[in-house]
């Protein structure tokens, strides 16, 4: 962990050389963030609800989705840009060093141009929050901070598969990007309004439905079952074949070279 | 002490013919071609020897410096460096060697250079005392005192391949693996770092790999060299015995070129 901060403070000096871009792009991530904001907005001027769902709760799964997103992508950037790990040869300064390999990845890149995003989440769950109507348990509390908290570490995850797939091909690619970027875009939405085949993938392959959609409902008060609450702490469990898929890949790697 | 023995690694590559129509048909089917980088390499390196490992682009030099560094695993041989097999105890190997890879960076772009050493010393765990050591003597055997607070990408190619060899022996390695050293440097710095690497390899007793295209590397380093040529060892002998072969009055340059053209590589 001290090490983590070593790299932190590191990234924040090299990025700060650059202030001029890095408020620039800082600010782009916000108005991209705002854009779909405002197309939400739209949207319900024109309907009270989209799939059964209030503004404020569609307001409150975009800010939950693009928090998690955008605190996954500060920190696990690395694995996103993983092809240029390996395709420049740094990866194999990472395997001379006696660190473990996943964890120099994860340290190979910190993304502060990422708050851009983060910000907008922040301030759109001050706005929907106290409109929302939602009466405030602790247990509700709770499963806020487990819907961000687990969706970003499930989207850390899909960051590591996709990198674990560059080992085979650095060629179409672009399918990840359906789920992470996708994932984020469509996230906006509980993934209900999608319809069942949808859902039912985003719940037992690609868990991302386990820190959306059935959490949300607990949240707002739909569903009193104190298990849907507890879904994001299951859709964790999709590292283990995260990890173990990039075990695999990295294997290959050492075996291949290439 | 390296011993290498019978270490075979093929690669697979995929054929792709130009054009846009061959393009498409590699959509659908591939073609592969096995690639021999390297067959039945052997040879071992004694401690505190320097050897210069030398062959053509292509030869399968920069193959067999991954598999000593535990990057890549070999289809088939044995590889015993300082008693471990690298590619199956990584971690507690690569702690006992530095390698320099004269065409890749391992400073950071926009940071100071000493910040990049600092990083490197909480990497390896290297305790207080060691590093300073270190670092005050490289420093100045490398006359690097001045540029300490300048990031690397403000670096001249040659003060920069300075920093990066100091960065590869805060953590004080018995081995050494120099992948082209000297590349692109101008003659002062060449003859700094090829002073510097024989003093290390005298004071330390550092064992030292050296591959490189500069043959006056080669002859003001190391008494022993290895030719490889597409992927097998040609020749393992002195730079003596290289020589008293070679015709009368060659350079090193042109007894390199004598043997590439001999065993046609």
């Amino acid at each position: 962990m001290k090490l983590y901060m070593k790299y932190f403070s590191m990234h924040l000096k090299s990025q700060m050389q650059y202030k001029t871009s890095f408020l620039f792009t800082t600010l782009g991530q916000f108005l991209v963030a705002f854009a779909t904001f405002i197309s939400i907005s739209f949207l319900f001027m024109r309907f009270d609800s989209v799939g059964g769902f209030s503004y404020e709760e569609v307001l409150i799964c975009f800010a939950v989705m693009m928090m998690a997103f955008s605190s996954s992508e500060l920190i696990g950037r690395g694995f996103d840009r993983f092809p240029v790990l390996l395709g420049n040869g740094a990866f194999d300064r990472v395997l001379v060093r006696p660190r473990n390999v996943v964890f120099q990845v994860l340290a190979s890149q910190v993304d502060f141009s990422r708050l851009g995003r983060f910000v907008q989440a922040v301030a759109i769950l001050i706005y929907a929050l106290p409109r929302s109507g939602i009466d405030w348990t602790f247990g509700r509390v709770l499963t806020l901070i487990l819907m961000i908290a687990c969706g970003a570490f499930v989207f850390f995850v899909l960051f590591v598969v996709y990198a674990a797939f560059s080992f085979f091909t650095i060629e179409g690619l672009e399918f990840m990007n359906v789920l992470t970027d996708g994932g984020r875009e469509h996230g906006r939405f509980p993934f209900s309004i999608y319809g069942d085949g949808v859902l039912r993938f985003l719940t037992y392959i690609v868990p991302l439905a386990l820190v959306q959609y059935y959490p949300l409902l607990y949240l707002v008060g739909r569903e009193d079952n104190v298990l849907y609450a507890l879904t994001p702490l299951l859709a964790m469990l999709f590292a283990v074949p995260g990890y173990a898929f990039f075990r695999f890949g990295l294997n290959r790697y050492k075996s291949t070279g290439s | 002490m390296i011993t290498l023995q019978n270490i075979n690694k093929t690669f697979r590559v995929a054929k792709r013919g130009a054009g846009f129509a061959r393009a498409a048909k590699a959509l659908f089917s591939r073609e592969y071609e096995t690639v021999h980088a390297l067959s039945d390499v052997s040879f071992s390196v004694q401690g505190g020897e320097m050897v210069g490992y030398i062959g053509p682009n292509g030869a399968g030099k920069s193959t067999t410096i991954k598999i000593m560094c535990g990057i890549l695993t070999p289809d088939s041989g044995v590889c015993q460096i300082n008693g471990r097999t690298p590619w199956k105890e990584r971690v507690a190997h690569v702690r006992e060697i530095g390698v320099v890879f004269g065409q890749r960076s391992q400073l950071w772009w926009d940071v100071p250079v000493m910040d990049s050493f600092e990083l490197i010393r909480d990497i390896y765990k290297v305790n207080a005392n060691t590093y300073q050591r270190n670092l005050d003597e490289l420093v100045e055997i490398l006359d690097l005192s001045e540029i300490l607070k300048t990031p690397a990408r403000s670096l001249s190619l040659g003060q920069r391949m300075r920093c990066e060899i100091v960065a590869s022996l805060l953590h004080d390695p018995n081995i050494l693996f120099l992948d082209e050293p000297t590349i692109g440097l101008d003659a002062v710095s060449k003859i700094a770092v090829r002073q510097f690497i024989k003093r290390l390899n005298k004071e330390r007793g550092t064992t030292v790999l050296l591959t490189t295209h500069d043959m006056q590397d080669i002859e003001a380093l190391t008494e022993r060299i290895v030719l490889i040529g597409k992927g097998q060892i040609l020749l393992d002998g002195s730079l003596a015995e290289l020589k008293a072969r070679s015709p009368e009055g060659a350079n090193a340059e042109e007894m390199v070129a004598a043997l590439y053209k001999e065993y046609e590589i």
